[in-house]
């Protein structure tokens, strides 16, 4: 064919196109979770517009906070009527799956958002300035660090109460990714949740600057890899001529049957599916944090502000490895021969790689930054399994862990000195004889880590590797349970460090958090408790959850 | 009428308990509460017994379930019990001899102070061994036998302040794990040969398994044996166990326990019929063990320890016996019981002797005590009497049946365990004269007056033992007299054993009246020498130089210095070499994989520079290896 006739047919196909373009029908209630918390976000921005500055903070907080529990309301809702099992289907004109999974996973982002907030909200750990309380963001963070406008608005009593709509901007991207049926879907989900969170790392309020280049850097690498996500995207359209999930699925497993004119030369070239399927891999691979793209993970953990850490390091991980896992099992099974042995290799240097370099961290932040990428080698070896073991013990995994790292962080926001938090770690010594409620929750978190018996942590690695074993991924399975000793020895040796050496004289100390913090800490270990020690009921649960729809 | 079977167990139990948990205010009563559930024990026995008397010799086995234990999967544990004769008559003589020397103790231990803590013991110890025997598997026989392996560690050092005592508890805890060892494996070998270890269906599966097999399992058993019943080469522990109270080295360390060994090769006679490598194995334990005993009882000069020596020898008669299959379990079991009446008869002399004489236990320091102890004399000596084999007490039908059935075993097998029965029975005369004699006769070599006492020796005012104490030796003195004839008139005994050990009659190449007339013979030598050394001269205070054997024999026949060159010393060598292994190659190992890991750690560190330009190299080097690797599996 040549290119004047090509041309000819896209003119043709798109004057014919009016006429046949039908009104998107649009599931409203099905929808209703993300619809809620976006629509929650605007309101919030319109407080932002519209209200005295004095009653920002309540209200922001108040309407995130009902927002999230009637998203949650809203999935459960869905749940119960049967939309995880007997009634999924896609919504939206395919753009969006009502599964199991995606409920789940919903969910989960959601009761880990509400906590979240809460430790965003807090704003007792500072001491008060000029009168005013403040909480872990910049009074303005457009000023400039150590400015005079900064000490003109921290005189003010500014608070950055943006951030409520700002994370309700993110929680509502995240909620789409594991639930977006198509390409186009996925990437607009990942920008909506993924620009948000660039501003929120920029924001803190004490060491601006490691704060804004922590930004600076997740940004520019986020959009580098944006950049090779969408490039995939183009390829496998170009492989397949469409980019709805089940469309390509069809074209892998039967190749092409309808040839679009335009796309001729490229439609069913195995190079393009396997280029573009790389790519797009290596965009959630970078969202995961797992190596070798996980270079982004410590500097803007370390960087951002220890609530943003604690929600990103916990509600990104659930929405990306729910992105993942629906990308693997619902568009790529049928060349699962080809991506397994890579993401075997993916697995294991990402499982290794993070506990090896976590042993010689000494900031705290840094420390769970790196536990972050093993943990993400260890999802990966469930999410290899391409069994419906493999994604019920994924999704466990996912709630297990958030919850663990959620908490984890909120007590790294309570050990504070002068200068704000103190993360190095030398400076954790001894806290066990100084606070040991404190340091005995923060064992528990770092137990779980550990995979120690009787936490989540436990359950969920021996899920994993269970489902990694089972698919006949053996060697996999060991290489993680020698990470998983690696990495023992650095959750431990805090352990140790807490409780077996003696305090310093100009240690830190433990602030006494408002009920916001002391709630989401208590949600953590309350969490990883009921889920270490009866796992099973939430296992059924996630197993009941474990069917995607196609 | 089974359902009583349990409540045998449960009674010392709940004493057991109730003493060791009651604390201070049982410790006036203790010592009767002890008691009290010790002879109801005995009376279920007696209940028991009498109903089983009543039933037809087929019949006379009775299970009780109790509930399942270990069910998992393939492998099932129940408890469960079993009395058939042979279990029966254990369970009379544990609670027999037990009552009686729980009351023996109430006058013995009269001024301990932790007296209340010994009866508990006590009690634990005839709670473990009656679970012992009455077990119906293996696995909890197994747990008796551990039960009994500590009350004994308990009751040998209950004077722990007696460095001695603690010492000589640790040793007999230690070489029992040496047997314990083996009747575990034995446990196991029989679960992975017939997926069972009920009596009842690994019994009666012997002759379907290979012989190598079942001779594995035998000798492990014959292990275990060893250990429990204090046979060469695991013997080393029951002297030294005499620093435990009298009243124990009676029941546990003379009429009990230590007979576990023989209950245990008896109970398995099918496996050992089955397997004659091991029955070979058994009777030259036996021959080995009875003569080894017997010269360790002609040298010392403990009166305790000479009878812990007997003993071994005694016992080892019993292993010889079970060791001869058919022909000898019966009298294996017979001469158990009455071993059981006139060597704890005979410790509970050795008790009252000690008792009137402020707890001295050299019999060089003894002599003439006729005079000043008749009862114990008198009750003494028929001890002496039956275990000597005089002719219509206990001992001389029971050992020459052995003699007789060891000789039967045929061939110059026959001949060399006939021949080393035949001496042991001079040997125990000769020993036992010796004791009797250094004991009772002879000049006084104690002194009433301070004057004239020897450096280091006590004055003593040597009397007789209160009723208590002598009312149980009595009733043990008729039992050692009687019990013999009793058992063997029309082969009462075999005949009550046999549906449970079967029976064959041997066939000796001599005649029966040929053998009793030679250990009549050989009895009367022993008895003469000994008399023509300790009966005629004086026994000197101080025990002489003696003959190189004499020495040896002193020292138990080296059997320590055996243990402590080859084992300890071997044992120091081999941790050593383990500690230094472990210090150098596994620690080095160790601490060498932790610093590589962290040199590793080090330079992969070095890769997170900080520059977003490096970081997005290096992703796109990732992207690269990716897509490369992506496209090398299709092969494209």
């Amino acid at each position: 064919m040549s290119s004047v006739a090509s041309v000819h047919s896209l003119w043709t196909v798109a004057a014919e196109l009016p006429g046949k373009i039908p009104a998107p029908r649009i599931e409203y209630g099905q929808l209703s979770p993300t619809l809620i918390v976006l629509g929650a976000a605007v309101v919030g921005v319109l407080i932002e517009a519209l209200l005295p500055r004095r009653s920002r903070y309540y209200a922001q907080l108040l309407v995130s906070v009902v927002a999230l529990a009637a998203a949650f309301a809203a999935v459960i809702g869905l749940a119960a009527g049967g939309f995880g099992s007997s009634k999924a289907g896609i919504a939206a004109m395919g753009a969006i799956a009502v599964d199991g999974p995606a409920l789940f996973l919903q969910g989960t982002i959601l009761l880990v958002s509400l906590v979240a907030v809460f430790t965003f909200a807090e704003r007792r750990l500072d001491p008060a300035a000029h009168g005013n309380r403040v909480d872990s963001f910049a009074a303005q963070a457009a000023a400039v660090p150590g400015g005079e406008a900064e000490q003109a608005a921290v005189k003010a009593g500014f608070t950055t109460t943006e951030v409520f709509p700002i994370v309700l901007f993110a929680i509502g991207g995240m909620l789409v990714f594991p639930a977006a049926n198509d390409l186009l879907t996925l990437f607009i989900a990942l920008e909506v949740f993924s620009l948000p969170l660039y501003i929120l790392c920029a924001v803190a309020r004490r060491q601006r600057l490691l704060s804004q280049e922590s930004a600076m850097k997740y940004f520019l690498l986020g959009a580098f890899s944006s950049a090779f996500l969408l490039f995939g995207i183009a390829l496998l359209y170009g492989y397949a001529g469409t980019v709805t999930y089940a469309g390509i699925a069809e074209v892998i497993a039967d190749g092409a049957k309808q040839i679009d004119p335009a796309l001729a030369g490229t439609m069913g070239n195995d190079a393009l599916l396997l280029i573009g399927a790389a790519l797009v891999l290596m965009g959630l691979l970078f969202k995961v944090g797992a190596v070798p793209f996980h270079m982004w993970t410590p500097d803007v953990y370390q960087g951002a502000p220890t609530p943003v850490t604690g929600f990103m390091a916990a509600a990104t991980k659930v929405a990306a490895f729910g992105a993942l896992l629906r990308l693997l099992y619902v568009v790529l099974p049928g060349m699962r021969w080809d991506w397994r042995p890579v993401m075997w290799g993916v697995a294991i240097v990402t499982m290794l790689g993070g506990a090896i370099v976590a042993i010689t961290q000494t900031d705290i932040k840094r420390l769970l930054a790196y536990s972050s990428i093993a943990h993400a080698g260890f999802i990966l070896a469930g999410v290899i399994a391409t069994s419906e073991d493999g994604i019920s013990s994924v999704l466990f995994y996912l709630a297990a862990y958030s919850f663990v790292t959620l908490g984890a962080f909120a007590v790294v926001t309570l050990v504070r000195d002068a200068g704000g938090e103190a993360t190095h770690l030398s400076k954790w010594a001894g806290l066990g004889r100084r606070s040991p409620l404190v340091a005995a929750v923060f064992a528990v978190f770092l137990l779980a880590f550990a995979g120690i018996p009787l936490t989540s942590g436990f359950a969920g690695k021996f899920a994993v590797f269970k489902a990694a074993a089972q698919s006949g991924a053996g060697w996999l399975v060991v290489v993680g349970v020698i990470s998983s000793a690696i990495a023992a020895f650095f959750y431990i040796r805090v352990i140790v460090l807490m409780f077996f050496s003696e305090p310093k004289a100009e240690g830190p100390t433990v602030a006494v958090p408002s009920p916001l913090t002391t709630m989401a800490i208590a949600v953590g270990v309350v969490v990883t408790l009921a889920l270490g020690l009866a796992p099973q009921y939430f296992l059924d649960l996630a197993g009941q959850a474990g069917v995607f729809v196609r | 009428m089974e359902n009583l079977i349990a409540l045998l167990v449960a009674a010392p139990l709940v004493g057991a308990a109730l003493l060791l948990c009651g604390g201070k205010r049982l410790d006036r009563t203790g010592a009767w509460i002890g008691s009290l559930f010790a002879v109801a024990s005995f009376a279920v026995a007696a209940v028991l017994f009498a109903d089983m008397l009543g039933k037809s010799a087929e019949d006379r086995a009775v299970h009780q379930h109790l509930f399942s234990w270990i069910p998992v999967g393939g492998f099932q544990a129940d408890v469960g019990f079993q009395l058939d004769q042979l279990s029966m008559t254990f369970v009379l003589l544990i609670t027999g001899v037990g009552s009686l020397i729980h009351i023996y103790s109430i006058g013995y231990m009269e001024h301990d102070e932790r007296r209340r803590r010994f009866f508990g013991y006590l009690n634990l110890f005839l709670a473990a061994m009656l679970l012992l025997v009455l077990a119906d598997n293996y696995l909890l026989l197994y747990v008796g036998w551990e039960g009994v392996g500590l009350a004994s560690y308990l009751l040998i050092g209950f004077w722990q302040h007696k460095p001695s005592a603690a010492t000589a508890a640790k040793k007999a805890f230690l070489v029992n794990r040496v047997g314990d060892v083996g009747l575990s494996i034995a446990i196991m070998l029989m679960f992975t040969t017939f997926g069972t270890f009920a009596f009842g269906p690994v019994l009666a599966a012997t002759g379907d398994t290979s012989e190598g097999k079942l001779t594995a399992i035998g000798l492990m058993l014959l292990l275990a044996a060893c250990g429990k019943s204090a046979q060469v080469p695991l013997q080393s522990w029951l002297g030294d166990a005499m620093e435990g109270p009298t009243p124990v080295s009676a029941l546990i360390h003379a009429a009990t326990m230590v007979t576990a060994g023989v209950y245990l090769i008896t109970r398995s006679g099918a496996i050992f019929n089955a397997a004659p490598d091991a029955q070979t194995a058994v009777v030259a334990v036996g021959a080995v063990t009875l003569l080894f005993g017997a010269i360790v009882g002609c040298a010392k000069d403990d009166i305790k320890k000479a009878l812990a020596g007997s003993t071994m020898s005694q016992i080892g008669y019993m292993i010889l016996a079970a060791g001869l299959g058919p022909i000898g379990y019966a009298f294996a079991i017979m001469h158990l019981v009455t071993h059981g009446f006139f060597k704890a008869g005979l410790f509970l002399g050795a008790g009252s002797v000690m008792h009137g004489m402020n707890d001295e236990v050299d019999m060089r320091h003894y002599g003439g005590l006729r005079k000043y102890m008749p009862v114990t004399f008198v009750t003494f000596g028929l001890g002496y009497l039956a275990i000597i084999g005089f002719p219509g007490l206990s001992g001389f039908f029971s050992k020459d049946k052995i003699i007789e059935a060891a000789f039967a075993k045929g061939g110059t097998e026959g001949w060399i365990l006939g021949g080393a029965a035949l001496l042991g029975a001079a040997i125990t005369a000769f020993y036992m004269t010796r004791v009797m004699l250094m004991t009772f006769f002879g000049e006084k070599r104690w002194a009433e007056t301070p004057g004239a006492a020897a450096p280091g020796q006590q004055v003593q005012h040597p009397h007789e033992s209160p009723k208590v104490m002598t009312i149980p030796m009595i009733v043990l003195a008729v039992g050692s007299v009687f019990a013999g004839a009793l058992f063997s008139v029309n082969e009462a005994f075999v005949t009550w054993l046999e549906p449970v050990t079967s029976f064959a009659h041997g066939h000796s190449p001599l005649s029966a009246t040929a053998i009793t007339a030679s250990t009549i013979v050989v009895l009367l030598i022993g008895v003469g020498l000994a008399w023509q050394m300790y009966g005629r001269k004086p026994v000197p205070a101080v025990a002489p130089r003696g003959s190189l054997l004499t020495r040896a024999a002193r020292r138990d026949l080296l059997q320590d210095d055996f243990n402590h060159i080859v084992l300890v010393r071997g044992g120091e060598h081999l941790t050593r070499t383990l500690v230094y292994l472990d210090h150098s190659v596994v620690d080095g190992a160790v601490n060498g994989t932790a610093a590589s890991m962290g040199g590793l750690s080090g330079r992969l560190r070095q890769l997170q520079s900080g520059f977003v330009r490096s970081y997005a190299v290096q992703m796109l080097g990732g992207a690269a290896v990716l897509v490369a690797a992506t496209l090398l599996m299709r092969g494209v």
